[in-house]
């Protein structure tokens, strides 16, 4: 019984819904915003012409290539800075003050420094996950209990060995949730910089079919696949926390 | 001596910038000074204010307004197992839709202005602060739910006296976080949507001349303003009544 | 006659809990519930408290039936059980929003010295040691004048010197209230310092193996012959040769 209401529910709410968005459009006979079955048709004919696909490839790739390089350089870095607490406290101020600058501030020096180009919109989602990482690994760091590396230089461990054995095993959960919003933000920013910076990907399909003929039914297509595409990710990285946690 | 290594950190990056440019020679990049007089300028012209208040104006509307419809849904939700199964499914889709995806459905809906942009920072802090309230509540020790009523407290007094105390310490977390992101937010929302505001300061003084000094003084203005705020948030996070928290106990 | 569970039965889903329980408590008793980890003696003291019902059979207090938790009958868990967002004062409060202004001030007052927190009024949970949140729990529990108290291995978590301390405390309190307890405990010796009759379960599906009274009188002396016969069978009740 329990069980089933679990999928009953939601469908049930989800048909809710719908119903009353459609009937909001014939009610207000609205010419503009599309009932549910123009998005449906908006979607299925946009998959039809593999415009789609490319364009969610290109958002996979920009949104890929950015938080990587963010993953890359972030977390060792955070790292080093939690482990050597002098540096950190050097460099702790510039991050705090450069983290709350809107990624997409950046967007006009991006275009001076990488043109109109992929590199613009993958630098501003570089810049949207590093600095998140960053906290996360050092925090991380910092909150090792010193239990655990007094333990670990009593059985005799290097260094590296420490790191790899100890701190990174330590921070893991608490760096995979640092990952999983890192992610939500670089997911959030690359639509805004793919709405003003380049002509291809989902965040450009929304603003270029509201601009190229109020093709409103493709806006909300687009924000539907970019709601999808997001909890598929999420659910990704949650799944990683959990087969994290019951190690 | 401790007290000023931050400062010398910050001094440091102040004057890396500096030298970047001087060696680099480039017109277009500003340096540190130039930045500082581009602030000077606006203040002079009357901008400087106008467009801060702009702002705020937009995000203390869009982010209160969530809060007084995200808190009391959250707990809702978080108390009321059916109404948790047939809603969350549909918040966590609708939650990962960037909220500048709705940029053109703001437009369509309020018109270019203050009202499709306190729509944005709605939907931006609106989502997050709701799955916060609720997964708080879910997280309430059922030992103090048993405490309350065993103390005899009717469901409103368990309401105030329980719950909201109980989740006040992860629900101020969640609101600084969510401060953030509809921080983030408005400056997007600024470049595409209206015509005030520090977003479009940055967006107009590219367009309108490439005064690359004045872009920087208005990343300045934001990475500042997004400090004071994260700290006064920070600060509530430090009242006596809301430090401890069920992770440090 | 006080408490009287009558024939209860209990399980969770296909697993049986408790298994025929039929147990009277007098008015002003102590009595021990005494059990192995996971047996239902917790589950017991939930139904009795009225957290839980059982899936047979019912609980009466003075010939009413339980049908939930009431301010009359107050509940102490472990120490975890005081509310970490009120100060010492608010906890003991917690219960006493129905009296007026006075009252309350006096029982707070009351209370606080009873149970020894005098200077820490205003200090929260984080800044106290477990003993001192468990005393913070009781004093919160005896300012709402109930009749009757609930202990859940109250004093499980505290280091040995502490828990002996409580346990003088807490039959202080006992003497000085004759309020009727009904204590929770996996720890033999605790039970046999404390109650006025022990209550054995068994093993899942607890049933009451044995009820053993303890007629030492307070202050007992733990080198007494008598405590040690008394402490020795219920370790052989238990099926243990009290030998390390």
């Amino acid at each position: 019984m329990k069980s089933v209401e679990r999928y009953l529910l939601p469908v049930l709410t989800a048909m809710v819904l719908i119903a009353l968005w459609h009937l909001a459009v014939i009610a207000t006979g609205t010419n503009i915003f599309p009932s549910p079955a123009a998005v449906a048709k908006g979607i299925f004919h946009l998959a039809e012409k593999s415009l789609l696909w490319s364009y969610i490839g290109d958002s996979i790739m920009r949104v890929v290539f950015g938080y990587g390089a963010a993953v890359i350089l972030g977390i060792p870095l955070g790292i080093l800075l939690g482990w050597y607490p002098a540096l950190g406290r050097l460099v702790n101020p510039v991050i705090q003050m450069l983290r709350p600058i809107s990624p997409l501030a950046w967007m006009p020096l991006a275009v001076i420094w990488f043109g109109v180009s992929n590199v613009a919109p993958i630098f501003l989602i570089f810049l949207a996950s590093l600095f998140p990482l960053l906290v996360a690994a050092m925090d991380g760091v910092r909150n090792v209990p010193p239990m655990f590396l007094q333990a670990g230089r009593n059985f005799g461990l290097s260094v590296p060995q420490l790191m790899r054995r100890v701190v990174f095993p330590a921070i893991l959960p608490r760096l995979l949730v640092g990952l999983r919003i890192a992610f939500g933000i670089a997911w959030l920013v690359l639509v805004a910089a793919e709405m003003i910076a380049v002509d291809s990907g989902l965040g450009y399909l929304i603003i270029d079919s509201r601009n190229a003929g109020k093709r409103y039914d493709l806006v909300v297509g687009g924000m539907l696949l970019i709601g999808i595409i997001g909890l598929a990710f999420d659910t990704m990285f949650r799944r990683a926390e959990r087969l994290a946690r019951a190690e | 001596m401790r007290r000023l290594v931050p400062f010398l950190g910050v001094a440091l990056a102040v004057f890396a910038w500096h030298l970047a440019v001087v060696m680099t020679g480039t017109r277009l990049v500003p340096s540190p000074w130039a930045a500082v007089r581009a602030i000077g300028e606006l203040a002079q012209k009357g901008l400087l204010l106008k467009y801060i208040v702009a702002s705020l104006f937009r995000v203390t509307w869009g982010y209160f307004l969530a809060l007084l419809l995200a808190i009391p849904f959250g707990i809702a939700l978080g108390t009321w197992r059916r109404g948790e199964l047939a809603v969350n499914p549909l918040i966590q889709v609708l939650r990962p839709i960037s909220p500048l995806a709705w940029i053109p459905i703001a437009i369509l809906w309020f018109g270019v202005g203050d009202l499709s942009a306190v729509f944005l920072i709605f939907l931006a802090s609106f989502f997050p602060l709701t799955v916060t309230a609720m997964q708080a509540v879910h997280n309430i020790e059922t030992i103090h739910l048993s405490a309350g009523t065993n103390f005899g407290l009717s469901r409103p007094q368990l309401l105030v006296r329980v719950i909201l105390p109980a989740i006040l310490p992860q629900l101020v977390v969640g609101m600084r976080l969510a401060l953030g992101v509809a921080w983030l937010v408005v400056v997007a929302a600024e470049m595409i949507a209206v015509n005030s505001g520090l977003g479009f300061l940055i967006v107009d003084a590219r367009n309108a001349g490439d005064r690359y000094d004045l872009v920087v003084a208005g990343m300045i203005l934001i990475g500042a303003i997004g400090v004071v705020l994260d700290l006064l948030m920070r600060r509530l996070e430090t009242l006596d009544f809301v430090r401890w928290g069920y992770a440090s106990e | 006659m006080k408490v009287r569970f009558s024939n209860i039965n209990h399980h969770f889903g296909s697993t049986r809990v408790l298994d025929r329980i039929d147990l009277d408590v007098k008015e002003g008793e102590f009595v021990c519930i005494l059990g192995p980890s996971g047996c239902g003696k917790s589950t017991l003291l939930n139904i009795v408290g009225g957290f839980v019902k059982p899936s047979e059979g019912e609980v009466r207090i003075d010939d009413e039936p339980v049908t939930g938790p009431d301010p009359r009958r107050i509940f102490v868990f472990q120490e975890r059980g005081v509310f970490p967002w009120l100060d010492v004062e608010q906890n003991i409060s917690f219960g006493l929003f129905k009296l007026p202004e006075g009252e309350q001030r006096r029982r707070i007052d009351h209370y606080v010295q009873m149970v020894g927190l005098k200077g820490f009024e205003h200090a929260y949970p984080r800044e106290l040691s477990g003993g001192m949140k468990q005393r913070l729990e009781v004093a919160r529990a005896l300012a709402v004048n109930p009749d009757v108290l609930y202990l859940d291995e109250p004093f499980g978590a505290l280091d040995s010197i502490t828990r002996l301390q409580m346990r003088r405390e807490l039959l202080r309190i006992w003497e000085a209230e004759r309020k009727t307890i009904l204590f929770v405990t996996h720890d033999i010796e605790e039970s046999v310092q404390l109650a006025d009759r022990v209550v054995v379960m068994s093993q899942r599906p607890a049933r009451i193996q044995k009820i053993v009274p303890i007629d030492i009188p307070h202050p007992r002396d733990l080198s007494d012959p008598r405590y040690i016969a008394l402490r020795d069978s219920i370790f052989g009740e238990i099926g243990l040769a009290h030998q390390v």
